[in-house]
């Protein structure tokens, strides 16, 4: 059995850029340490018609403050990709990342880029329509907050994101002022914790799901850091594991290093793998012979 | 035509957590003594289209602006909450930057899919605060101007509900005006012509402005001037010119004065020929001497540019500033602070051809007590008010730039109540070729066009040059607030990295203090000329004069040098980015700085007047030996409680409630945090950052400030400094430079000097000699210091005039000197944090210690400053630093923390407190001589660090530092700090009570750590 086929093309990652968005280089870095081929653009050669995202595998929306985060974080970005119009035909942004999902690509969003897929309806899609549901908006704290968190991977999600395959808890940084998740009502709520589509909860040290601040850093609804979309092709979350590409990131690698443990690879980057890891691996099912199956 | 206004009005909907009204409810009741009952806040916006139709309008609302899980939106009424009686509008004042009206400007084109014009402002943005209780306007409009806004940029309406919501909408600018005046100086008398600088805020001092008038009374020049089409009298354009030009601010007159120096004390007379060049770049010429002797040519820039540039690597530069924006910040601390470190990134990212990329930012500020309650002056503002809006400003700035805030330091003294000092850093790095050419190099030859890049133009900022030079009154004006917008600036960096990549750009500067005149001016220099259109410049409102908009400091803009043949190509680039770009002119060789506006000449300058024309000042210097004497303070047995007040007290105690409001690792390359350990609460020593994710090698950042003991010595206070920030570093795992052939490692320094009024007046300022005094001894230790280190300095700057005057009453800050520290480091993985790790780690005392509590904060403590100020060893300190250097080298030290505020008792409490459980065993009987347990305690002594060793590495650490470490005991695993002396025990107590003392302490009780508000 020959793998030819499956590794000439690395999966390939379209990063957007631009109006404030500025965690875009180290998630780049992300994808090339996870083996895949990253692309930054801005977002206006998206809009302009340039580049088209149905060239790549995964389309990704970094953190950042996308236009200062003025009018509610990710509001005016979101904005940007439902109403403008890409073309003379009334397209959107926003209707071609339907089409992409649809053709069974994926979609990841970071901290502002979460609150994008958020406001923009992606995130968590209960409905099927791309109409928002759930809403993230000022931590009850009031205040933006830079700290460590220690996440749990919901393990009755029913169906996992494969961003998140073989992970049960691993640490983060957050880094935001808008991170509270707001699910309106009783309904919804259920809805979510039904399919799991909270993939991600804060947690405490013994990896229980926890309310308790700081280890909660923003008093979110069901202590909820990421969310996935019914079928796991999007996926998003507030803190950072781009920025934990390094061991030598976390708060603590001193301890690390004084017992012999630490790794020059920090652990976030196991998402930015698990995904490429997925894709090619699909890659690979595809073009495996028939008689296989 | 009058447009028809809308408004559009959002409410959180019932049952929603409202966290700003509950903050300044809470707020209301701690700072102001004001119950107000619950607040309400609320979203209002005035749009303003013409053509946009009611419904459109209500469209746009739900559409974008309304998120339907928080808000209930309303148009064109604003009605109150059942149950609220008053109400405060926060409105922003005609011409202050609206970011939050100019994006939802962007969602409506967005939104309706057409071309409208966002460049101008037509939606304004409000906050409306409801309060339940029945207020008096005067009550509330003290809580609109002490907690919600800042009368220089924002109008209020108060009132009560029942009286309906008066709302107020600005409405900027008037009708065009193009006047340029002349203004006749021939005749004037010396008052005239002092008058007439005050008047105008030239802050040109009578022999300046002498040599203006007589530089203008030359009968070959007038003729010429005529002959140009330029009235033979100054016009306002060219005045303001040269006010700019010859300000403190951009000329540093007074570092380039010749001073007579007398020191009293030794009777030693000479005369200075120039700080700047005796001391700062005598400095650096000297150690650039040793340092190529050595092999070692990484330094690149110096003094010349924006910002200094050493050589990383053979492909790369780091390039580092450091500025202060100190009196902007007294008067609007948001604004101040914003547009500083703003401002301050623009240095670095408009070095040589520019687009350097922003790697990191620092800051140090300088405060009065936050918990100050006596009267304020008027026109001073409290403290924690300045304290509060920089904060919050850098937080802005650093975090909405995507540039992460690594390092700083707040120092609280009551003499910087007046005018705080605010320290903005950043360091960037560069490619040593953009396009094939020299990155660092600025080339621009006749016929390159002037394009201004980013934002527009508008009366904000006008004469900050000659503000900030100098003193502050009660009648500091309005226009020389500005407000950054962070967003408009990140577009235009976006864009300068590319089009620097592409070759586009010959090169670029910021638009700082004196706007295009200083900017221009600056280029012209290069080419040998410009001539500028000052129609050309877009204006952000109609009604500024052409001596406004030339002198205007909007924030946010580039001026660009661009060859005739890029030009299409950038300015494509720029439409795709969304990045505003004007051709306002050209550069050439005629010599001259000609400003035209409609084609009419409006100034004419020859930049030989204009650079070199300004007189050189004579300054007196006078040093008297300050009075001290050391205190008689009864020793103790037990010094646990002494401990606890230090931990807590304001130099001292935990400022993690400002640091975790600071992005410190966005861009993921952030090794070593400001705090750290497992606990997140270990202070650190220095930054350490990566410069990116292909290597590992990185850059160490520190600060050094202590202005207390310039009380006691100005030379040690300043060495001392010097030494701080190189400890730090090395504390970290950073090596000396120069210690081997060709190493390669740089070291990059900028010195930013802050000092009260030093030049003497018998009447205004009758000890401005001994001020002027101290500054020379500062430098005179920045010269030694570089020297004994081989430290060079890239860039700094001095801030002459940090006085503030109102009531008859001067506050005048303490002769203030911060050195900003960056040095390369080999392998970010092997260097060294501060908490101890494990248990049975053997712990060292490095360096030696002294009898030099003067200065001390134990003194503080007592309130008394002590007489013996800590000196530095040069020499010594060197040898231990190569040693340290050693040991690192072989990975032999687990933890290592410098010995600073609080000496040896408050490095060995902060080392714990990296993890619950560990704790200390310690004996200082080892410590050589026969030092008091206060001075062996509490003494501050320079070039000292607190390090732990692994057991099994005991003995060749031992054999590295020899007789420079002392053993002092071991890590424990029973959470107690316990220090043995001569059988007593000094002190004996839980780190975790230890680190409640700091953690609780002043500044987390102003900022704020409390757990996060319920939400219900």
């Amino acid at each position: 059995m020959t793998h030819d086929t499956a590794s000439q093309a690395l999966p390939k990652a379209l990063i957007l850029t631009g109006f404030g968005i500025n965690c875009e280089e180290e998630m780049a870095a992300a994808y090339r340490l996870a083996g895949a081929a990253p692309t930054i653009v801005h977002l206006n050669e998206v809009l302009h018609g340039r580049v088209s995202i149905h060239d790549f595998d995964v389309l990704n929306f970094p953190g950042g403050f996308s236009f200062g985060d003025d009018l509610g974080s990710g509001v005016v970005l979101a904005n940007k990709l439902r109403y403008r119009q890409t073309g003379t035909d009334g397209r959107t942004l926003l209707s071609d990342i339907r089409e992409f999902v649809a053709a069974g690509k994926f979609v990841l969003g970071i901290c502002n880029g979460f609150q994008v897929l958020v406001k923009l309806g992606l995130l968590p899609n209960l409905g099927g329509d791309f109409q928002p549901e759930v809403t993230l908006t000022h931590n009850a704290s009031g205040r933006y907050e830079d700290r460590w968190v220690r996440l749990k991977v919901n393990a009755q999600t029913k169906t996992p994101t494969p961003f998140l395959s073989e992970l049960t808890s691993f640490e983060v940084p957050v880094r935001h002022g808008e991170g509270r998740l707001v699910v309106p009502d009783a309904a919804t709520r259920e809805r979510i914790v039904a399919l799991g589509l909270n993939c991600l909860t804060y947690a405490g040290h013994d990896d229980q799901e926890t309310g308790t601040y700081p280890l909660n850093p923003n008093g979110a609804d069901l202590n909820c850091a990421g969310l996935t979309d019914p079928t796991g092709h999007i996926f998003g979350l507030m803190p950072h594991p781009e920025a934990y590409l390094a061991g030598c990131n976390h708060p603590d690698w001193g301890m690390k290093k004084r017992r012999g443990e630490l790794k020059d690879e920090g652990e976030g980057l196991a998402i930015f793998k698990n995904i490429v890891t997925h894709l090619i691996r699909r890659t690979q099912e595809a073009s495996a012979p028939a008689t296989h199956a | 035509m009058e447009t028809t206004q809308h408004s559009i009005l959002l409410t959180l909907q019932p049952g929603r957590h409202d966290g700003d009204g509950q903050r300044v409810a809470a707020d209301a009741a701690r700072h102001l003594g004001l119950a107000t009952g619950q607040v309400r806040s609320a979203a209002l916006y005035a749009v303003r289209y013409p053509g946009l139709t009611e419904s459109q309008v209500a469209d746009f609302a739900a559409a974008c602006l309304q998120d339907p899980v928080l808000h209930s939106v309303a148009i064109d009424q604003v009605a109150a909450p059942e149950g609220f009686k008053s109400y405060i509008l926060v409105a922003k004042g005609p011409g202050v930057t609206d970011d939050e009206g100019t994006s939802a400007q962007n969602a409506l084109s967005d939104f309706l899919n057409e071309p409208i014009d966002t460049r101008t402002q037509h939606i304004f943005s409000k906050r409306l605060y409801f309060v339940e209780h029945e207020l008096p306007a005067a009550d509330l409009r003290r809580l609109a101007e002490e907690l919600l806004g800042n009368k220089l940029i924002n109008r209020f309406e108060v009132g009560a509900v029942a009286d309906g919501v008066r709302d107020f909408t600005p409405r900027p600018g008037g009708g065009a005006d193009a006047r340029t005046e002349t203004i006749v100086l021939a005749g004037l008398s010396d008052e005239q012509l002092l008058q007439l600088s005050k008047d105008n805020v030239y802050a040109l001092n009578l022999p300046e402005m002498q040599a203006i008038r007589d530089h203008f009374a030359q009968a070959s020049l007038r003729e010429e001037r005529v002959g140009l089409g330029l009235p033979a009298d100054p016009t306002d354009c060219e005045l303001e010119i040269l006010a700019q030009t010859w300000s403190e601010h951009c000329k540093h007159k007074e570092f380039s004065a010749v001073i007579k120096y007398k020191n009293l004390e030794t009777g030693a007379e000479e005369e200075i020929d120039g700080l700047f060049k005796t001391f700062i770049k005598g400095a650096t010429i000297e150690v650039d001497r040793q340092l190529r002797a050595n092999g070692n040519d990484w330094l690149i820039k110096v003094f010349s540019d924006n910002a200094g540039a050493v050589r990383i690597n053979p492909e790369s530069l780091f390039v580092w500033k450091v500025e202060t924006h100190n009196s902007p910040s007294a008067i609007d601390p948001y604004g101040g602070a914003i547009t500083g470190i703003l401002g301050n990134n623009r240095d670095p990212l408009a070095t040589g051809i520019g687009g350097a990329r922003l790697l990191f930012n620092t800051n140090v500020l300088c405060f009065g007590n936050p918990d100050y309650e006596g009267e304020l002056l008027t026109g001073q503002l409290h403290p924690r008010r300045i304290f509060e809006g920089v904060r919050k400003g850098i937080e802005d700035g650093g975090n909405k730039s995507g540039v992460p805030t690594v390092n700083g330091a707040i120092i609280f003294d009551d003499r910087y109540a007046g005018k705080p000092l605010v320290y903005c850093g950043t360091g960037a790095v560069m490619p040593m070729q953009l396009a094939g050419k020299d990155s660092w190099e600025k080339v621009i030859l006749p016929g390159d066009r002037i394009i201004m890049a980013g934002g527009r133009v508008g009366k904000d900022g006008i004469h900050g040059a000659t503000f900030s030079s100098i003193e502050l009154d009660e009648a500091a004006p309005a226009t020389a607030v500005q407000i950054g917008s962070p967003i408009t600036q990140k577009l235009a960096m976006d864009f300068l990295l590319l089009a620097t990549r592409r070759g586009l750009i010959r090169c670029s500067t910021d638009n700082g203090a004196g706007g295009l005149s200083s900017s221009i001016g600056e280029l012209a220099t290069i080419s040998g000329g410009a001539v500028v259109e000052l129609e050309k410049v877009p204006l952000k409102y109609p009604g500024l004069k052409p001596w406004e908009i030339f002198l205007s400091e909007s924030q946010e803009r580039f001026t660009l040098a661009v060859e005739p043949a890029k030009l299409d190509e950038l300015l494509a680039l720029g439409r795709e980015m969304e990045v505003e770009l004007t051709d306002i002119g050209f550069f050439n060789a005629e010599g001259s700085l000609d400003v035209l506006f409609d084609n009419k000449p409006i100034a004419g300058l020859s930049l030989d007047f204009l650079h070199d024309g300004v007189p050189r000042k004579t300054l007196l210097a006078e040093y008297v030996k300050p009075e001290a004497k050391e205190p008689a303070i009864a020793p103790l047995y037990d010094y646990t409680d002494t401990l606890l007040k230090l931990l807590g007290s304001l130099n001292i105690c935990s400022r993690e409630s400002v640091i975790r409001q600071y992005d410190h690792e966005v861009k993921g390359r952030t090794v070593v945090k400001p705090l750290m350990g497992a606990t997140g609460q270990a202070p650190q020593d220095a930054a350490v950052v990566r410069f990116n994710f292909e290597s590992w090698e990185g850059v160490a950042v520190s600060n050094g400030i202590l202005p207390r003991m310039g009380d006691l010595d100005a030379y040690h206070m300043s060495a001392g400094s010097f030494d701080e920030a190189v400890r730090q570093i090395i504390s970290v795992g950073g090596k000396l430079p120069n210690l081997t052939p060709g190493d390669n490692i740089f070291w990059s320094v900028n010195d930013n000097f802050c000092v009260p009024d030093s030049v003497y007046d018998p009447a205004i300022n009758p000890d401005g000699k001994q001020k002027l005094a101290k500054l020379v001894q500062m430098c005179q230790a920045l010269r030694d210091a570089c020297a004994a280190y081989c430290i060079p300095l890239t860039s700094g700057k001095d801030s002459m005039k940090n006085d503030f005057k109102a009531d008859g009453v001067k506050i005048s800050v303490p002769p203030t000197v911060l050195y900003s520290m960056t040095a390369k480091v080999e392998d970010v993985r092997q260097v060294v944090t501060s908490d101890f790790k494990q248990a049975d780690d053997v712990i060292y005392l490095l360096g030696e210690t002294y009898d030099e509590l003067g200065g001390s904060e134990f003194y503080q403590l007592y309130n008394e400053l002590g007489a013996n100020v800590p000196k530095v060893d040069f020499a010594k300190a060197k040898e231990l630093y190569t040693l340290v250097g050693e040991a690192n080298s072989q990975g032999l030290i687990q933890s290592s923390h410098d010995l600073s505020d609080g000496g040896l008792a408050v490095a060995l409490a902060e080392s714990t407190f990296g993890r619950d459980g560990l704790g200390a065993d310690l004996d200082l009987g080892s410590l050589a001589g026969e030092l008091s347990p206060t001075a062996l305690l509490f003494s501050e002594s320079h070039s000292r660090f607190v390090v732990s060793i692994a057991p099994e590495d005991v003995t060749a650490f031992e054999s590295i530092l020899g007789q420079r470490a002392s053993r002092l005991g071991r890590v424990t695993a029973d959470g107690q700090l316990r220090v043995q002396h001569a059988g007593h025990e000094l002190l004996s107590l839980n780190t975790t009570d230890l680190r409640a003392a700091w953690t609780n302490g002043p500044v987390n009780q102003t900022i704020g750590l409390e757990p996060a508000a319920l939400v219900k």
